[in-house]
């Protein structure tokens, strides 16, 4: 498993350059390589920019039927997000931005999980599926 | 932070993506147009996206804004090159990049800006 800290704008680009990596050692086709890499951006982002930084994981997982797939975990410890099935909403912003990050990164993957509270940040966990 | 270089040629900016962007290269490259078009007085913008891997939702929103941009100094912006699995990618997205005119690659970028498309 790999542990990336997000930091800084060049942080998220070596986070999405280690999925990438990891997606294509996984045998995820280019169009779903592109589809995780593009979900891990919109989450690093998020994660650098709402939640003040915070840590991406990056591993290889197998489902029980014997398909590989890529997990990442992103963890931050901002101010967390007090309705998150607003957050989820097409077109629902913050204040910066389309309001396509969060929601637009659910529908790239296969499992999306997140988790968070206020006061205590914010964790997404997704993982794409090898077909 | 990488910068990305503009080329003048004729009356057409060209711009080609090299490099794994960040946002802040994108930002940069925004304000590095707007002063080139506002300095050269060009009439078109073609930017080359064939080596970009992704463009998530702020990229999309900057390339976007690239071509609103453009358009306040009577120039056209033309997307060119877009990647198959960037294509399909940006759609499940939801970003429909309106504003930005797209072709296949240089050189109809550059028929599109001539009128000859």
């Amino acid at each position: 498993m790999d542990e990336l800290p997000i930091r800084t704008g060049d942080d998220v680009v070596r986070v999405r350059q280690q999925v990438r990596v990891v997606a294509a050692k996984t045998g995820l086709s280019l169009v779903d390589q592109t589809k995780v890499v593009t979900a891990a951006s919109e989450l690093a982002r998020n994660a650098l920019v709402h939640g003040g930084g915070g840590l991406a994981r990056v591993e290889v997982v197998t489902s029980a039927l014997g398909k590989s797939g890529v997990r990442i975990g992103f963890t931050d410890e901002g101010p967390g997000i007090a309705d998150v099935d607003l957050a989820l909403t097409d077109g629902w912003s913050s204040g910066v931005g389309l309001g396509l990050g969060l929601s637009g990164a659910r529908r790239l993957v296969d499992e999306f999980e997140l988790t968070s509270k206020p006061g205590t940040g914010t964790s997404v966990v997704v993982v794409k599926w090898s077909r | 932070m990488d910068r990305v270089p503009i080329l003048k040629i004729g009356t057409t900016l060209f711009v080609s993506i090299q490099i794994d962007l960040q946002d802040e290269s994108v930002v940069r490259l925004q304000e590095d147009l707007a002063d080139e078009l506002a300095a050269t007085g060009a009439r078109g913008v073609i930017i080359d996206i064939t080596a970009v891997e992704i463009v998530d939702s702020f990229i999309g929103r900057m390339l976007a804004m690239i071509g609103s941009i453009s358009r306040l100094f009577d120039a056209e912006t033309v997307l060119v090159g877009m990647r198959p699995a960037v294509a399909i990618t940006l759609t499940e997205l939801g970003l429909s990049l309106r504003g930005v005119r797209t072709a296949l690659n240089a050189e109809k970028g550059l028929e599109l800006l001539n009128g000859r498309a």
